[in-house]
């Protein structure tokens, strides 16, 4: 892999983007009715319904799709640098969990009734997941430096407890107004309106831009916590930066699609043998590239068992849970776990 | 190439690195590790802290490098305290290689070189045209311009602790700081190593400070040796005023004959057993 330059961030990305657009047009024409991008430009009979077709039902949910992934994908590239873990991911280590049991409680307990214009479920979302890394950061290190291995195992045990907490509040709580909590406990696409769509764009835009500025940063946080000191890093301030960007892309899809799990684990590796390690490119690429893995998700989980979806959390999980254990197979001999 | 004696060049202009009354304690640790410590380093001097397992190495060069603080004291460079100097204008002047390099992900030769100029460069930029000549001249001094695409995981041991000292010559510094250089390396690597650093040191007159459990290799490169024993300097001179079988018995609770190679005069250390 030839070193960055501007000309090859330039093109990588640019190449991405045309790639997320193709399969944003490709996935616009499938689902279980037959209407295609073409019978938008066809004057045909259906032209109607396939216009609110399209555009009232798949396109915002791909839409969706490519937010979340995008959100997903960029923030397990930096959740793996900061914690120089190549098997961290917001679902794994409980960031997305944490997300979760955030907004689910906002909007069990009836938070989100109380100031309906203020984003109250993803400020809940967010200081869930917040909190989340906070315990991480403070069990897990040695010395003040945050050791790697048993991250995961602490991820493990916050996952569970989040579960538990969310069905209890689950029990507590009269059913009706939760209803489809198990769907999204998984993780699910849902159908939004765009200007959701439109805010959720601005916030990711803005924290994967400012994660992707980080970049240097973060390769040079790959070299070793001293390594990077020596180098120039103020390491506090740029590990708190970027969890706290991580954590607020993660929680703002969260807090919407529900923790979908493993494509902060999948797209960054992807993403490294395509691009190269250097997080400069590392980080943009993978939001692009989670993108489009979450599309194309999302699609098998509405048409492989159409008119009957499945949630794109398992699809996710199915590909996510085997990758998973290959690499920590493969990585486990490699040196990542010395 | 082998030089005793004092340094190489008459400090025209005070210490460029300085250790003034510095308090240490690790964190958890009842009693200081190092408690008033002074020492100056010279410029262009080549400079190696030995000492036995836990005399405080490795701390001793973490705080000359501005990465540790003192809890008491100050370690200044030049003129100023190195903590109150902006890391990336520090990372100027003091490159450091530790000892634990072992680096996430696959970058290549060339960025792990590049990484050096990260100090250079304003924030948020992308690396110039002369940072990658800086960075090439630092791996073609290194012998590694045939390697600059291969993967760091790739390499020998001895090839990745020149990249490694590449990344810290792509900084430009004035100082360069190393944790045991050479302490998973062979024979051949250890004196290439050495070599290498001498010849920085010697034609560029970088000012070397390096940690070393190999006494030998310390009296033969080294222009000073400063001895520590549990965070207090028990010596500091040229090589054949420190290796000494008194202070060696003393600092190492070893007992050791001190022979000096003929055709050099340096002097070699030989262990003969341990103190009871």
């Amino acid at each position: 892999m030839p070193p960055l330059t501007g000309r090859r961030l330039a093109v990588s990305i640019g190449a991405l983007l045309l790639a997320l657009l193709l399969s944003v047009a490709i996935c616009a024409s499938i689902g279980s009715s037959r209407y295609t991008l073409l019978d938008l430009v066809r004057l045909s009979v259906d032209e109607e319904t396939a216009r609110a077709m399209i555009l009232r039902v798949r396109l915002p949910r791909i839409l969706m799709a490519a937010l979340a992934g995008a959100a997903l994908g960029a923030s397990g590239a930096v959740f793996q640098a900061v914690l120089r873990n190549p098997l961290a991911d917001p679902y794994i280590l409980g960031v997305s969990g944490g997300a979760a049991l955030g907004a689910f409680a906002a909007t069990a307990l009836g938070l989100s009734a109380i100031a309906p214009i203020l984003p109250v479920r993803e400020t809940a979302a967010f200081l869930g997941a917040i909190a989340t890394v906070a315990i991480l950061f403070l069990l897990s290190s040695a010395r003040g430096r945050p050791v790697s291995h048993p991250m995961l195992l602490i991820g493990v045990i916050m996952n569970t407890v989040y579960l538990a907490l969310i069905l209890l509040i689950e029990t507590v709580v009269e059913f009706s107004r939760l209803h489809g909590v198990r769907l999204w406990m998984i993780g699910t696409i849902p159908i939004e309106d765009y200007g959701l769509i439109a805010a959720l764009s601005v916030v990711l835009f803005l924290g994967v831009v400012g994660l992707a500025l980080h970049g240097r940063d973060l390769n040079l946080m790959s070299a070793g916590e001293e390594a990077a000191r020596s180098l120039g890093v103020t390491v506090e301030r740029t590990r708190v930066v970027t969890v706290v960007l991580a954590s607020l892309i993660t929680a703002a899809v969260v807090s919407v699609a529900g923790p979908i799990g493993f494509v902060g684990l999948i797209v960054p590796h992807a993403a490294r043998l395509l691009f190269g390690p250097d997080h400069r490119l590392l980080v943009p690429a993978s939001a692009v590239i989670g993108a489009i893995f979450l599309i194309a998700a999302d699609t098998v989980s509405r048409s492989v068992m159409a008119p009957t979806e499945i949630p794109v959390g398992v699809v996710t999980a199915l590909c996510g849970g085997p990758f998973f254990l290959w690499l920590y197979r493969r990585r486990a001999g490699g040196g990542y776990f010395q | 190439m082998t030089r005793s004696g004092g340094p190489a060049s008459a400090p025209a202009s005070g210490p460029i690195l300085a250790a003034r009354n510095v308090l240490f304690r690790h964190q958890g640790a009842t009693v200081p590790l190092f408690d008033g410590l002074n020492l100056d380093v010279q410029p262009g001097e080549f400079m190696v802290i030995i000492g036995p397992n836990g005399s405080g190495k490795t701390t001793l060069l973490k705080l000359l490098s501005g990465v540790h603080a003192p809890q008491g004291g100050e370690v200044i460079l030049k003129t100023r305290p190195i903590r109150a100097i902006p890391p990336r204008e520090r990372a100027r002047s003091v490159a450091v290689v530790f000892q634990e390099a072992r680096i996430l992900f696959d970058f290549t030769v060339l960025e792990v070189a590049l990484m050096g100029r990260a100090p250079h460069l304003g924030a948020w930029r992308l690396e110039r045209t002369s940072d990658f000549e800086s960075a090439r001249a630092a791996l073609r001094e290194m012998d590694l311009t045939a390697q600059e695409n291969a993967h760091l995981e790739e390499l020998s041991s001895g090839e990745r602790q020149r990249a490694l000292i590449a990344r810290a010559l792509a900084q430009e510094p004035r100082v360069l700081l190393m944790d045991e250089p050479t302490a998973f390396l062979d024979l051949k690597h250890r004196l290439q190593i050495h070599e290498i650093l001498v010849r920085l040191n010697r034609d560029r007159g970088l000012t070397v400070v390096t940690t070393s459990h190999d006494l030998n290799l310390a009296g033969r490169y080294g222009s000073r040796l400063v001895l520590l024993d549990r965070g207090r300097l028990a010596a500091d001179g040229p090589p054949a005023d420190v290796l000494t079988p008194a202070l060696i018995m003393q600092v190492y609770e070893t007992e050791a004959r001190i022979v000096r190679d003929s055709e050099s005069g340096v002097p070699y250390v030989v262990p003969i057993a341990p103190a009871r």
